[in-house]
C-alpha cells in the first residue's frame, strides 16, 4: 500500500537524525506519519453494524449536558453514521466508580465527546479532579487548541491564528502534595523527559502537517531551573529534527504581556500544564471567549473532544443562553478523526455561516439569539446545502 | 455582567483578556503573580509604564519599575521614566505623603494624555529631560 510505502521511506529518512530514541518514535508515531489528518497516530476505532462509529458521550454539569443534546440534534438531522454510548459522571459523589465506567467506555469506543465535569472544591483533597483523571488514566498526553479569529465576531484584535499544543498528563497537575509540617504545603510539579519529548514530537510534527513555520516553547526556566530547563531542553532537542521549522521559547509572563499586545506574532506554542491552560484561556479571550473554541485532546490509543476552556457554564445552565459553537467545532474535529470528513465540514461550514455571514450571535458574543435559534438557524444552512438530512 | 465569572487563575486570565474592568483588587500566590501582572501591564500600555512595588515587614520595601536596563539606549536621554517615576510616586504614598504623590501623578497622567511631548516609546519624538520638564511644569502650576 502507499501509505506502507511512505512510512518506510520516512524511516529511512529520520534514522540517520539519532536512532535509538527517534526510532522508538518512529514506532510510535509510525501511523501519524502516514495519515496527514490523523494527529494522534492511530487508526480510527473500526465502525460497526454497517459503517456507524459508537461513541462515548459524557455530559457533564452545567450546559454541558444542553449542548451536548444540540449536537445530537445537529448529528441526527445530518444523518451522521455515529451512535453515542451516553456515559453520566456525578461530580457530587467520592467514589470512583461512575469515572471508572466513563473510562472503560472511551476504551471500547476509542473517542469520546464530553461536556465538563464539576471540580468541587470542598471535596477533600485526595479527591483528583475528574477531568484530570480521565486526562491521565487514558494518557491523553496532547491537548491541542487552535484559535483563530473569526470575521463574525468583535474583538480587540484581529488576524489571529495560533495553535497552543499543552502538556496534559504531569506538570503541576500532578496531584502530589503534602503538608509534612502543619500549615507549610508542598507541591511537586513533575516534569519527565520522556512525556517531554513526546509533547514537543507531537507539537513539531502537527506544525508540520499543518505547514506552519514557528514553535514557540513557553516556560519559567529562568527560576525552575530543573524542570522547566528540562522541558525546553527536550524541546530543543526535537527542534533539531526538524530544521524546516523555526524554534524560538519565550518566558511565561513575557508571553501573556505579547499576547494581550500583539498576538499575531504567535504560530505554534508549545508548553507544560499549567502554562498551556493560562495561554489557552488568553487565547480564547483573545478571539472572542469560551463559548468559540474546541478543543481536543489526543493520546496513543484514544481522543476526546471537548470545549477548549473548561468551563461549566453552572451560572447559565439550563437558560438557553449558552453558545453551542465550542462543542459542535469540537464535535466536528471528532468526525475529522473518524474521518467522516464530509460531514465534519458541512457543519462546520454551517456553524461559521451562521457566526460571520448571519450573524447571529448568543449573548457571551454580544448578540441576542438564543442557542436554540443558532442551532436552528445552524440546521437551516445544513439543510439548504442540499446534504441528505433527515426530516424532523 | 460577565456570563462567566472567573473561579481560578486560567479563567481569571481570560476574564483579564476580555474585560478587565471587573476586577478590582487581587491578591495571589507568586507565579500566578507573575504572569497576571505581566498580563495585565501588557493591558495597560506594557512595562515601560508599570510602576511597582515590594513592601516587606516594619515598612521595610522597595519600589521599582520592572522593565529591562536597555543598554541601547542608555546615556542618550531617550528612555521613558514613567515607569520610575510612578513607582515613585506609589513610594510617596506608603510614606504618607500623599499631596506630593497625587500632584506627581496628576502632571505625570496630563502629560502623556496631551501627547505633546512623548518619548519615542509611546509615538512621540521627545527627549526624556523634555518630558519631564513638562511634568515639572505642570507641578509648579498646580501649587
Amino acid at each position: 500500500m502507499a501509505a506502507h510505502g511512505a512510512v518506510l521511506s520516512l524511516c529511512r529518512f529520520i534514522k540517520p537524525f539519532g536512532g535509538g530514541r527517534l526510532g522508538n518514535t518512529v514506532k510510535v508515531f509510525g501511523t501519524t506519519l502516514t495519515s496527514h489528518r490523523n494527529k494522534s497516530g492511530l487508526n480510527p476505532p473500526p465502525a460497526k453494524y454497517g459503517g456507524r462509529h459508537t461513541v462515548t458521550l459524557i455530559p457533564g454539569d452545567g450546559i454541558g449536558p444542553e449542548l451536548l443534546n444540540h449536537v445530537r440534534e445537529v448529528f441526527r438531522f445530518s444523518c451522521v453514521p455515529v451512535d453515542f454510548e451516553v456515559v453520566h459522571v456525578n461530580s457530587a459523589l467520592e467514589t470512583d466508580d461512575d469515572m471508572n465506567n466513563a473510562i472503560t467506555a472511551i476504551r471500547r469506543n476509542g473517542v469520546a465527546l464530553k461536556g465538563n465535569i464539576e471540580t468541587k472544591h470542598t471535596l477533600p483533597a485526595s479527591v483528583k479532579s475528574r477531568n484530570n483523571v480521565l486526562r491521565t488514566s487514558l494518557d491523553l498526553y496532547a491537548n491541542v487548541m487552535h484559535c483563530q479569529s473569526l470575521p463574525g465576531v468583535q474583538t480587540r484584535h484581529k488576524n489571529i491564528d495560533i495553535m497552543i499544543i499543552r502538556e496534559n498528563t504531569e506538570g503541576e497537575y500532578s496531584s502530589l502534595e503534602h503538608e509534612s509540617v502543619s500549615g507549610v504545603v508542598e507541591s511537586l510539579k513533575i516534569i519527565t523527559r520522556n512525556n517531554s519529548l513526546r509533547i514537543a514530537e507531537y507539537a513539531f510534527q502537527l506544525a508540520r502537517d499543518k505547514g506552519r513555520r514557528r514553535v514557540t516553547a513557553v516556560h519559567k526556566a529562568n527560576i525552575m531551573k530543573l524542570g522547566d530547563g528540562l522541558f525546553l531542553q527536550c524541546c530543543k532537542e526535537v527542534a533539531s529534527g526538524y530544521p524546516d521549522i523555526t524554534f524560538d521559547s519565550m518566558i511565561v509572563d513575557n508571553t501573556t504581556m505579547q499576547l494581550v499586545s500583539k498576538p499575531q506574532q504567535f504560530d505554534v506554542m508549545v508548553m507544560p500544564n499549567l502554562y498551556g491552560n493560562v495561554v489557552s484561556n488568553v487565547c480564547a479571550g483573545l478571539v472572542g471567549g469560551p463559548g468559540l473554541v474546541p478543543g481536543a485532546n489526543y493520546g496513543r490509543d484514544y481522543a476526546v473532544f471537548e470545549t477548549a476552556t473548561r468551563n461549566t457554564g453552572k451560572s447559565i445552565a439550563g437558560r438557553n443562553i449558552a453558545n453551542p459553537t465550542a462543542l459542535l467545532l469540537a464535535s466536528c474535529m471528532m468526525l475529522d478523526h473518524l474521518e467522516l470528513n464530509d460531514h465534519a465540514t458541512s457543519i462546520r461550514n454551517a456553524v461559521l455561516t451562521t457566526m460571520n455571514e448571519t450573524r447571529l450571535h448568543t449573548a457571551d458574543i454580544g448578540g441576542q439569539g438564543t442557542t436554540l435559534e443558532v442551532v436552528q438557524s445552524i440546521m437551516r444552512i445544513i439543510q439548504s446545502k442540499g446534504q441528505l438530512t433527515s426530516e424532523f | 455582567e460577565s456570563l462567566s465569572t472567573p473561579s481560578n487563575t486560567p479563567e481569571t486570565t481570560r476574564g483579564m483578556v476580555q474585560d478587565p474592568t471587573q476586577f478590582d483588587v487581587l491578591v495571589m500566590p507568586n507565579l500566578y503573580g507573575d504572569i497576571l501582572s505581566d498580563l495585565c501591564a501588557g493591558l495597560i500600555g506594557g512595562l515601560g509604564v508599570t510602576p511597582s512595588g515590594n513592601i516587606g515587614a516594619n515598612g521595610v520595601a522597595i519600589f521599582e519599575s520592572v522593565h529591562g536596563t536597555a543598554p541601547d539606549i542608555a546615556g542618550l536621554d531617550l528612555a521613558n521614566p514613567t515607569a520610575l517615576l510612578l513607582s515613585g510616586v506609589m513610594m510617596l504614598r506608603h510614606m504618607g505623603l500623599h499631596d506630593h504623590a497625587h500632584k506627581i501623578q496628576k502632571a505625570c497622567f496630563d502629560t502623556i494624555r496631551e501627547k505633546k511631548v512623548l518619548t519615542k516609546d509611546l509615538g512621540g519624538n521627545s527627549k526624556c529631560s523634555e518630558f519631564t520638564a513638562d511634568i515639572c511644569r505642570r507641578v509648579q502650576d498646580l501649587d
